[in-house]
């Protein structure tokens, strides 16, 4: 109680103090904008229209992205017959702009035998522009909304159905490339298969959609938005799941194993008989050399 | 009837002494005694002397992970279940709940997450299976290295040799249990080796899988083999390799009192019943640690084995690397068709060729060198692997052609860590298989040589103090010291490399001598070996150096400075035994 009073004490010595009626005003501000910004209905003007997204879009894609798609993204080859300085994007679809330009795989840093990851150039609103252009070039899969790849709103069985049976086809198309861990693996000359870890759920079900780069195109005919929902709920498990069997030593598989039989096993029991071998018994305090 | 000890005097006391009664203990052993006669065997061996160098305990290891894996290998049995049965997983891995697998599959994954250790044990089991093999190769080097395979021990090492294999046949058939999709994959592999094989290799696969792969009867097949089959031969060839090893006692590194006809370091009890009992417990310890925190053989990642399924990362354990490697690299299109059959050279050569070829060539090195040098000879002392240039560099060569393999085996996953491409490195093994080990030999060779070289160099002009003098003249020299006694007997207690040379092809009569043309190619090989090794300096040379070097310290004994250079290094004189050659 008596901290109780102490506080309000303390309040009250400041409520007439110089500062008072501004800190009052600035309190009732943000509560009355938050309430107003939570139950105000949605405006129709509040979101650019889509003409409006698609002029900012393609603004963004000439400064950007043309250099290699071409002014009106139909690509562009070049002297080499079969190569291209950049694929044509008509018919790619908002989820693959989402997908390369969202990852910071594009725009591209530099050429190579992959685009590499990175941390995105562009912000979420400008990443929407660009996909609404892109998309306004030719029909594409569109990007994924939540629910396509949530599986909150299923039951706790239905779950657990997703869980396995994703896992199933997790292993059987996924695992040739990305490891039964998702820690990535090898493709040809230089190209590799990405780590899944820590991928948003949004992406994987994008990269599933569009088979960007090296990946195969697992379209809806292929691989059902559930089915891919169902492999995304695996991978978030396997995440969600404690290591059971202690530090995974990065999911490699056998390669690495080896690496700690004989670097941990092997270096560290050497280690032990050095230690014993030096530790001989002696008729003297000084130390012998056996 | 025993003496009647009651009456004689334990001192000199005007009074008899009666023997006090024996203790419980004592009572227990002289019962035991009367009746198994152990006393005369015990009396022998557990004053058994071994000599004290850490890399004799390096063959330990691979026993006591034996140990290890005989323990936990029971362990596992009491839930295994080695049918490839179909049943639903229902266990308490949510992954694959309602998942249809074998039963050798579901019991693997209740072992791991439904037995109280289960996973512990497990994992225990695997890292001293992988610890085992390894243990036994570093072994299988230390004994290569050190020449300690020459008479009287061939045969010792012939049947490591063997317990290296089925070491391997006998991680594989284990790592092949589960059913899961890696160790799968991997008996797919293996059905695949055997058809490559002419002729017979679709017999060979029917007869093992009891049918077209996988069939039913892959798994109880390969259990009984892990589990009774293999493990009897390993036990029967431990044994016969530690009886062999006190029958011929240990080997030792040559130094003063140590001698061809005698063993110098401690008695088994207490001494080395204490160090190997504690090294069992270390092994163990680090195994257990290892099973506790580091994750080996997911199995529940992996899945069942489906054969419509893989995994990136496919690799055997570490042991069945090398071979993995050389299939890697081989190129893909050599194949012969004859009538219709096709050879399958790229992975016969590999997988059926190369690595019985490499066994072969291993056990029959201590033969191969013991024609060469004709030393029919039993040898009890070591020889430093510089002593014997030609087989250390042997042995790095063979171990370079090892070691680019195994690399080759992991390939994608240097290529993904490494952000290397992957066919970049097939090329590079493609050739690296050839040259790494021509190369590792020359290189091992001339190395070996010139560190004999800097051996000579001690035991004549003494070591390099690091001390640099100025004489009146204003010559700057390094001042260089006289080794111990002990020191230099070490260095020196290593016999002359004799260089074999034929007689004549005749013989007096003008008869062709028999087998003069396998004795030329033994006078070249032998010319090989040792022609270009240094030897050690003869009597005359080290007396007309150590001459030289007295001369030398009497012109310094004047000095105003009495550094003898001792201060400044760690070779002080360790003990009041240890006197400088100068003194003599």
């Amino acid at each position: 109680m008596r901290l109780l009073n102490r506080t309000a004490g303390r309040l009250s010595r400041h409520r007439r103090g110089p500062l008072a009626g501004l800190a009052v005003l600035l309190l009732g501000l943000v509560i009355s904008g938050s309430l107003y910004t939570v139950f105000s209905p949605a405006q129709a003007d509040s979101q650019p229209s889509e003409t409006e997204q698609v002029a900012k879009g393609k603004e963004l894609f000439l400064a950007s992205c043309s250099f290699c798609h071409g002014q009106n993204g139909e690509g562009v080859p070049t002297v080499r017959d079969g190569y291209q300085l950049g694929p044509s994007l008509v018919g790619v679809g908002a989820a693959a702009v989402d997908f390369q330009v969202g990852t910071g795989r594009m725009p591209m840093a530099q050429p190579g035998q992959q685009v590499q990851r990175k941390p995105p150039v562009f912000n979420d609103e400008e990443v929407a522009a660009l996909a609404a252009y892109v998309a306004s070039l030719g029909p594409g899969p569109a990007i994924p909304n939540e629910s396509d790849y949530s599986i909150d709103d299923l039951s706790e069985e239905e779950r657990q159905e997703a869980i396995s049976r994703g896992g199933q086809i997790f292993l059987t198309n996924c695992t040739a490339c990305h490891n039964f861990n998702g820690a990535g693996g090898a493709m040809p000359r230089g190209g590799y298969a990405p780590s899944l870890h820590g991928v948003e759920p949004k992406y994987i079900f994008e990269a599933m959609l569009t088979g960007p780069q090296q990946m195969p195109n697992f379209s809806n005919g292929n691989l059902s938005p559930d089915e891919k929902r169902d492999v995304i709920a695996y991978l978030g498990s396997l995440e969600e799941t404690p290591e059971y069997a202690g530090f995974t030593l990065g999911g490699l598989g056998p390669v690495s194993e080896g690496l700690f039989a004989w670097v941990v096993g092997i270096g560290g029991l050497v280690g032990a008989a050095v230690w014993i071998a030096s530790h001989t018994t002696r008729s003297k305090k000084s130390k012998v050399n056996a | 009837m025993s003496v009647d000890t009651s009456k004689v005097a334990t001192s000199n006391r005007t009074n008899a002494a009666t023997a006090s009664k024996p203790g419980r203990a004592g009572s227990l052993a002289s019962w035991a005694d009367d009746r198994l006669g152990l006393a005369t065997a015990m009396k022998k061996n557990l004053r058994k002397v071994f000599p004290d160098h850490w890399s004799f305990m390096l063959g330990e290891i691979a026993l006591w992970s034996f140990v290890v894996l005989l323990l936990t290998g029971v362990f596992l049995t009491l839930w295994f279940n080695p049918s490839m049965g179909h049943v639903t997983y229902e266990g308490s891995y949510d992954q694959l709940r309602g998942v249809g697998m074998s039963e050798s599959m579901a019991s693997t994954l209740h072992i791991s997450f439904d037995v109280r250790g289960g996973l512990l044990m497990r994992q225990m089991h695997h890292w001293a299976a992988a610890i085992f093999i390894a243990s036994m190769m570093v072994h299988l080097l230390r004994v290569a290295f050190t020449g300690a395979y020459r008479k009287p021990r061939e045969l010792n090492w012939v049947i490591g040799c063997l317990l290296l294999l089925l070491g391997t046949l006998e991680g594989f058939t284990g790592y092949s249990l589960p059913d899961d999709l890696l160790s799968g994959t991997g008996v797919r592999a293996a059905d695949g080796f055997l058809k490559a094989t002419p002729v017979a290799g679709s017999y060979m696969s029917f007869l093992l899988f009891g049918g077209e792969f996988p069939g039913e009867s892959i798994i109880p097949r390969l259990y009984i083999v892990h589990v009774l089959l293999i493990p009897g031969i390993l036990l029967a060839l431990i044994a016969a390799h530690m009886l062999l090893l006190v029958y011929h006692k240990h080997t030792q590194w040559p130094g003063p009192g140590r001698t061809e006809q005698n063993v110098v370091g401690f008695p088994m009890l207490p001494v080395y019943a204490a160090k190997a009992g504690g090294f069992f417990f270390m092994v163990f310890g680090v195994i257990a640690i290892m099973g506790g925190l580091l994750s080996i053989n997911p199995v529940w990642k992996f899945g069942p084995y489906d054969p419509t399924k893989v995994t990136a990362g496919s690799q055997p354990d570490w042991y069945m690397g090398w071979p993995d490697g050389l299939l890697r690299i081989i190129p893909t299109g050599w194949e012969t068709v004859i009538f219709g059959y096709t050879i399958s050279w790229n992975v016969m050569l590999p997988i059926l060729i190369v690595p019985p070829m490499m066994l072969v060539v291993l056990m029959l090195l201590p033969f191969i060198e013991g024609w060469i040098t004709g030393d029919k000879r039993d040898h009890h002392l070591l020889q430093r692997p510089r002593n014997a240039p030609t087989r250390t560099a042997v042995m790095v060569s063979l171990m370079t052609f090892y070691g680019l393999a195994w690399a080759a085996g992991g390939n994608d996953i240097i290529a993904i860590k490494l952000h290397l491409s992957i066919n970049q490195i097939t090329y590079f093994m493609r050739v690296a298989i050839f040259l790494g080990p021509a190369l590792a030999f020359w290189i091992t060779r001339r190395w070996c040589i010139s560190l004999q070289r800097a051996d000579n160099e001690k035991l004549l002009h003494g070591y390099e103090t690091g001390i640099i003098t100025r004489s009146p003249e204003g010559q700057y020299a390094e001042r260089h010291l006289p080794i111990t006694e002990t020191k230099a007997y070490t260095l020196t207690a290593r016999e002359r490399d004799e260089v074999f040379t034929v007689g004549s092809d005749t013989d007096a009569s003008g008869v062709a001598a028999p087998n003069s043309r396998s004795e030329r190619l033994r006078a070249r090989l032998s010319s090989w070996m040792y022609s270009h090794n240094v030897q050690k300096p003869t009597r005359a040379e080290l007396e007309e150096a150590h001459h030289h070097a007295e001369h030398e310290a009497e012109l310094q004994a004047g000095l105003d400075h009495p550094v003898d250079g001792h201060q400044f290094d760690d070779h002080r004189l360790r003990d009041t035994d240890d006197v400088p050659l100068r003194d003599h």
